[in-house]
């Protein structure tokens, strides 16, 4: 696999009150390879905003390299047109749907950043449609955004970084305001970006289950790698998980506690069905066995 | 609920006035204004109120809409007739004399056609900008005829994507500014008893937190708009374009004429019909 960012020993502190220097990441090294989807998980302050926010150079590490598609981005000649250049590859979602919509119709607010690559109209147009036509929102091109619910929102602000075209989406906690409903649509889009698209995705979360969803899981804590693996590999450590203050999906959960009980039950079933599946084949066993 | 309240009351649809381009409504907008200003005399007004009413007829905006929207100025508008109908003095015999208020027959003309302008300029400003464009169009259609400013150095794109963005947020901080009355009601604030000073006082504990709010929210749209690629107007193109249609030439020539009609008007039609009174 084609490799499409890698930071290197990468560390960042925030400035607090004073000559306070509050640590927010330290010593990350990472590599994703283009077409994987990584869900990067951990509790509050582990650093996954932190990390995602140095990726789109948002932020400036402190120390460490970051290389985005072969270029790398933390040398000192780095110019805002190379910026510019970065960004066109790599997209962000954010958490707050209302704020980071910049116009009143859902189509103008898609069009905001191919307008901004300064691409002909034709162009735009195409590029426009086909965003929100891959997000399932053209039938509300010309509605006004604010009348639009949580998860549509989203899916307008996911448009938005479509139409550029990107290799590489971030999504910073992008479901973390929405209602059930909303983090359904949000995920299933992100899933279709990556398996029809070819999109490399990077999706920054606290939810298991969501995580659970992903090719690769990242697990951040205290600013460091804690867990990288699938997300079988990762979250059958049941006890290594509560020991970072993190749950597991439910159906790990499930089977991890009857285990506890003597049952023989695989460790890393991850969805309801393979949890189905597994207590399944248990009774029928047993009733084989009487 | 205060979430109601839309900026500008557009009311979308299809009619003349909604498929003409919004830069020459602008233009005939500020066309409009002039030739209200034009008028001196009695059949030229007759002329600028059919042609008012034309457009609203065109419009397809209710009757009843047009009238409201006139209340806000209701004020203004007794306060010009009554200081035109008292204090502009006239010649000759007074119509209605008391104590020092003299009404001439010249200040009741001069009154109502006082009253007529403020009315007109209300109606025609509303009806081109503000029922039959959308508050984007507007935007854009200001940029595009301030253009010519941005090689002085304007900084015109800013001012639209201020403009922008500034309507996008509307409806945004008001649904905040309930939210947060809620929890301060919720917390025991009373915000609507009290003198005058008391309620302006209760209004702090809504304002902190709504300007702390608004600024973050500036925060991240400014971060999400860097990361989307924007670096000012520079080499931007826009997905939106407008182009002049038959309509627009149409409604140009026929405002050509109507100024044309109204200076006319003024010029000769006094000495031809020989009544009514000219300011």
């Amino acid at each position: 696999m084609k490799e499409l960012i890698r930071c290197e020993h990468l560390s960042f502190s925030y400035e607090g009150e004073g000559s306070n220097v509050i640590p927010a990441l330290r010593d990350v090294s990472l590599s994703v390879g283009a077409g994987e989807y990584v869900a990067v998980l951990g509790h509050n302050g582990s650093g996954k905003s932190t990390l995602a926010k140095l990726l789109n150079l948002i932020l400036t590490p402190k120390s460490g390299k970051i290389v985005i598609g072969g270029r790398e981005v933390t040398t000192p000649d780095f110019t805002e047109d190379d910026l510019f250049d970065i960004r066109r590859k790599v997209g962000m979602v954010f958490q707050n749907p209302d704020n980071q919509m910049v116009a009143t119709i859902v189509e103008e607010d898609v069009a905001f950043g191919p307008e901004n690559l300064g691409l002909p109209r034709e162009e735009l147009r195409r590029r426009v449609d086909d965003a929100l036509e891959t997000v399932g929102m053209t039938a509300y091109a010309q509605h006004s955004t604010h009348k639009l619910s949580g998860g549509q929102k989203q899916r307008v602000a996911i448009a938005g970084i479509i139409a550029m075209m990107p290799e590489c989406i971030i999504f910073d906690e992008s479901t973390a305001m929405l209602d059930p409903m909303g983090r359904h649509e949000v995920m299933d889009t992100i899933e279709h970006l990556n398996r029809d698209r070819g999109i490399t995705i990077l999706h920054i979360t606290h939810y298991m289950d969501e995580a659970a969803r992903a090719d690769r899981v990242v697990v951040m804590n205290d600013g460091s790698i804690a867990m990288d693996g699938t997300p079988r590999e990762v979250f059958s450590q049941v006890e290594r998980m509560r020991a970072l203050g993190l749950e597991v999906p439910q159906a790990t959960e499930l089977l991890y506690r009857l285990r506890r009980e003597g049952y023989d039950l695989p460790a890393d079933c991850l969805t309801a069905e393979e949890c189905a599946a597994a207590l399944k084949e248990l009774f029928s066993s047993r009733n084989i066995a009487e | 609920m205060i979430s109601d309240i839309t900026l500008g009351q557009f009311f979308p649809g299809k009619s003349l006035l909604h498929r003409m381009d919004p830069r020459v409504k602008v233009l005939l907008a500020i066309a409009f204004i002039v030739a209200i200003f034009l008028c001196k005399y009695v059949l030229t007004y007759a002329l600028i109120l059919l042609f008012t009413l034309f457009l609203i007829a065109v419009s397809g905006i209710p009757f009843s809409t047009i009238l409201k929207s006139l209340k806000p100025i209701l004020f203004i508008l007794v306060i010009t007739t009554v200081i035109n109908l008292l204090f502009t003095g006239g010649e000759g015999e007074p119509l209605f004399s008391w104590w020092k208020i003299r009404i001439y027959e010249v200040s009741l003309w001069r009154a109502g056609f006082m009253a007529l302008r403020v009315v007109l300029l209300v109606i025609a400003a509303s009806l081109f900008l503000t029922y039959t464009t959308s508050p984007i169009a507007l935007t854009d259609a200001i940029e595009s005829l301030l253009k010519p400013l941005s090689y002085l150095k304007v900084p015109v794109h800013e001012f639209a994507m201020m403009m922008t963005i500034a309507l996008r947020f509307i409806p945004i901080l008001i649904e905040e500014t309930e939210k947060i009355m809620n929890a301060q009601k919720s917390r025991g604030a009373d915000l609507s008893s009290g003198g005058l000073i008391r309620r302006v006082r209760a209004l702090i504990p809504i304002i902190v937190p709504l300007f702390i709010s608004a600024f973050q929210r500036a925060f991240d749209l400014a971060t999400a708009m860097e990361c989307r690629c924007y670096r000012g107007g520079n080499g931007r193109t826009k997905l939106r374009c407008y182009k002049i249609h038959f309509i627009d030439v149409f409604m140009l020539l026929l405002f050509s004429v109507l100024i044309a009609a109204i200076c006319l008007g003024n010029r000769y039609l006094p000495g031809i019909v020989g009544w009514g009174y000219s300011l």
